[in-house]
């Protein structure tokens, strides 16, 4: 078992014909995802990868029977992207795009409130099941199949601490990179209730950084609802207030809130151990299984 | 990006929020000339985007020629909050009787705008927010159908402002949330909104923030942030041009690393194991040798820094690329200036350490020792 994606899942890729659509394809493919076709406008008949290519969404998503959507557009046009997958539709959305402007988003978000499909990013590494499929850019080979589930808001520190994980002998079930945006689709409460009732999830793992408020809202839901153990780790503890830390989201306003202190406050008062380095973490969880 | 207080006073002019007669000035017989048109009283406001230019000597108000020169003389040219400050907006003295605030922001826990007015203008926002939450109202906006009138006279009326003024702070509220849809804005807020004895609304300072992922769309804020453009880190302004996420700290350990959490987390081991991060620098996906080559320069000529930390997680770029670029990059120096310490991981991360030229770097096999390695060279130089 894992979460929001197996090897059932059937992937169209919008954006197939730019440089990183094309690459990426590649990579998922040889990592064994099924995509089954691509989607960008005036490209339909072509091939990429030996996958179809289609003008719209809704086309690749009914002659090839997608269900999922990776999005690999430019900033400009992500918006639009998302939109025509969350119309198409499909039942998972993944924007690997950075730099989507916020008021677009915001415009998506609330779109995404009104359908019951999930959607991943943007600006994010996006997921993958090891041993099944993986949509989006994540280095295939530092993962490895096993019971722990993984969410974070970097796609680096995810590598960082799926490679300790690794290295110890501990695998995953699925690991998703939600993004460094101030507005995402899937939080991590979201993806903390996917792990909680998937029962192969025996741990799970949530590197939060700063800016915003998820993560203390991830602290109150992991205190109400969870039984699964939960280890974590912020980063930005030395971050200047004002500053935009690379992520759109990581910054910790002029009045204070997005602090690092105030979420590792608020996960240890919820019971969840957050490691000083990202090794700790790893202690953390080796602990729990 | 931050549009100058004069630029943005410009946009909400020309979408027709009352506004201060005012011009703007860089000498100080360009002051006095503006202080011509304007009239007596006025006040004298430095141009640097800092908050709290008042309590810091920035805003002077003035009743003559004569102390309006003294003012220029001592505004023009200061370092305001380590900014130096090239311009001043001389600006019609208002008569008021009092002070409201109204803002727009997007509220990211809602994923939604949100509109905010106040009675208690002329303050710090964020200390009324904090201290007394009920006395700001707020209106969440649905981003499909924009700012509806209802809501900004509801959030009007909540805030308990005076009756007469109402439909005319409700209107400026309408305004400012469509500039802000406009112009792709993040902030954007007017505070404070004076009310004047004669009970006409005029806004006293102006705060507009855009987001740099939209700059693309809007041709006119671009040609803004190039007029704006004077001073600032020039360190951070390099980083611009090389493309790399930069934030300057003032610590001694420089640290070069990619993806945004990982640096962030590169940085809190430093103050972890005893030491004081540099700088904040993500030279993003890929470590070509030229992306070295720069992103070394910069940390190289930050002369705070006494040792380098050096962390690529290798995704889909392999080890062994990075460390060729990495060999490249060092080899084209005459001389490395600082120890520079080295750590590889993820794909082909073995094969990329043993290629690494240990003559010019030092390698370590963990996160965490690297760091442990790079502060303890940091405090030796000491």
């Amino acid at each position: 078992m894992s979460i929001l994606v197996d090897d059932e899942t059937r992937v169209v890729v919008q954006g197939i014909t730019g440089g990183e659509g094309k690459f990426h394809t590649g990579q998922m493919m040889e990592y064994g995802t099924n995509v089954v076709a691509g989607a960008v406008p005036g490209r339909g008949g072509q091939e990429v990868e030996g996958v179809p290519v289609y003008d719209t969404v809704s086309e690749a998503a009914r002659e090839e029977d997608a269900n999922a959507s990776v999005v690999f557009v430019p900033p400009a046009f992500a918006g639009d992207a998302m939109f025509e997958a969350l119309d198409s539709p499909v039942d998972l959305v993944v924007a690997i795009t950075e730099g989507v402007p916020q008021q677009d988003m915001a415009k998506v978000y609330r779109r995404l409130g009104e359908t019951d499909t999930y959607l991943v990013g943007p600006n994010c590494p996006g997921l993958i099941t090891p041993g099944a499929a993986k949509l989006g850019i994540l280095p295939g080979n530092i993962f490895s199949a096993g019971d722990v589930g993984l969410v974070s808001r970097s796609g680096t520190l995810t590598y960082q601490v799926v490679d300790s994980l690794t290295k110890r002998g501990i695998g995953q079930t699925t690991a998703v990179g939600i993004g460094g945006d101030p507005i995402i689709g899937t939080d991590f409460v979201d993806a903390l209730e996917l792990f909680e009732n998937d029962p192969d999830t025996k741990a799970v793992v949530m590197c939060g950084e700063i800016g915003g408020e998820d993560e203390e809202e991830a602290a109150d839901y992991i205190r109400e609802y969870m039984d699964t153990p939960v280890a974590g780790f912020i980063a930005g503890r030395t971050a200047p207030p004002g500053k935009r830390m690379g992520h759109a989201g990581a910054i910790v306003s002029g009045s204070g809130t997005g602090t690092a202190e105030s979420k590792i406050q608020a996960l240890n008062d919820a019971g969840v151990p957050v490691g000083d380095t990202p090794e700790q973490v790893a202690d953390a969880v080796e602990d729990f299984i | 990006m931050k549009l100058h207080e004069y630029q943005a006073k410009g946009v909400f002019a020309d979408a027709g929020v009352p506004t201060p007669k005012s011009g703007l000035a860089s000498t100080v017989e360009e002051a006095v000339a503006a202080a011509d048109e304007v009239g007596y009283p006025c006040a004298v406001k430095a141009q640097v985007q800092v908050g709290g230019r008042g309590k810091a000597g920035g805003i002077e108000l003035v009743d003559s020629e004569e102390e309006l020169r003294e003012a220029a003389e001592r505004i023009i040219g200061m370092d305001l909050k380590g900014l130096h400050v090239d311009r001043v907006l001389i600006e019609e003295a208002v008569d008021f009787v009092d002070e409201l605030y109204v803002g727009v922001t997007m509220d990211r826990g809602e994923g939604k705008p949100v509109v905010m007015v106040s009675t208690e203008g002329g303050v710090d926002i964020e200390e009324v927010a904090e201290q007394t939450p009920e006395a700001i109202a707020r209106e969440h906006v649905d981003p499909a159908f924009g700012l509806h009138p209802y809501q900004a006279r509801r959030a009007v009326f909540s805030a308990g402002v005076d009756r007469d003024v109402a439909t005319d702070v409700a209107r400026v509220l309408t305004t400012l949330y469509s500039l802000w849809d406009d112009k792709d804005g993040t902030d954007a807020e007017i505070n404070p909104l004076m009310i004047t004895s004669d009970r006409e609304v005029v806004a006293a300072d102006a705060v507009m923030n855009v987001d740099d992922d939209a700059l693309f769309r809007h041709a006119d804020l671009q040609q803004m942030e190039q007029e704006g453009d004077v001073g600032g880190d020039e360190l951070e302004q390099k980083a611009d041009e090389y493309g790399f996420d930069y934030v300057r700290l003032s610590g001694n350990v420089g640290i070069i690393g990619n993806g945004a959490g990982l640096v962030m987390t590169t940085l809190d081991l430093v103050d972890y194991y005893g030491g004081a991060p540099a700088n904040f620098l993500d030279i993003g996906g890929g470590a070509k040798a030229e992306r070295v080559t720069n992103a070394l320069d910069m940390v190289f000529s930050d002369e705070n820094v006494d040792s380098v930390v050096f962390n690529i997680f290798g995704g889909i770029t392999r080890g062994d690329e990075v460390a060729k670029g990495i060999n490249e990059a060092l080899e084209s120096f005459d001389e490395i200036p600082k120890p520079v310490v080295v750590r590889l991981a993820g794909t082909n991360a073995e094969e990329g350490m043993e290629i690494l030229n240990t003559d010019l770097v030092t390698v370590e096999a963990t996160l965490e020792s690297a760091v442990q390695r790079a502060v303890e060279y940091a405090e030796g130089e000491q």
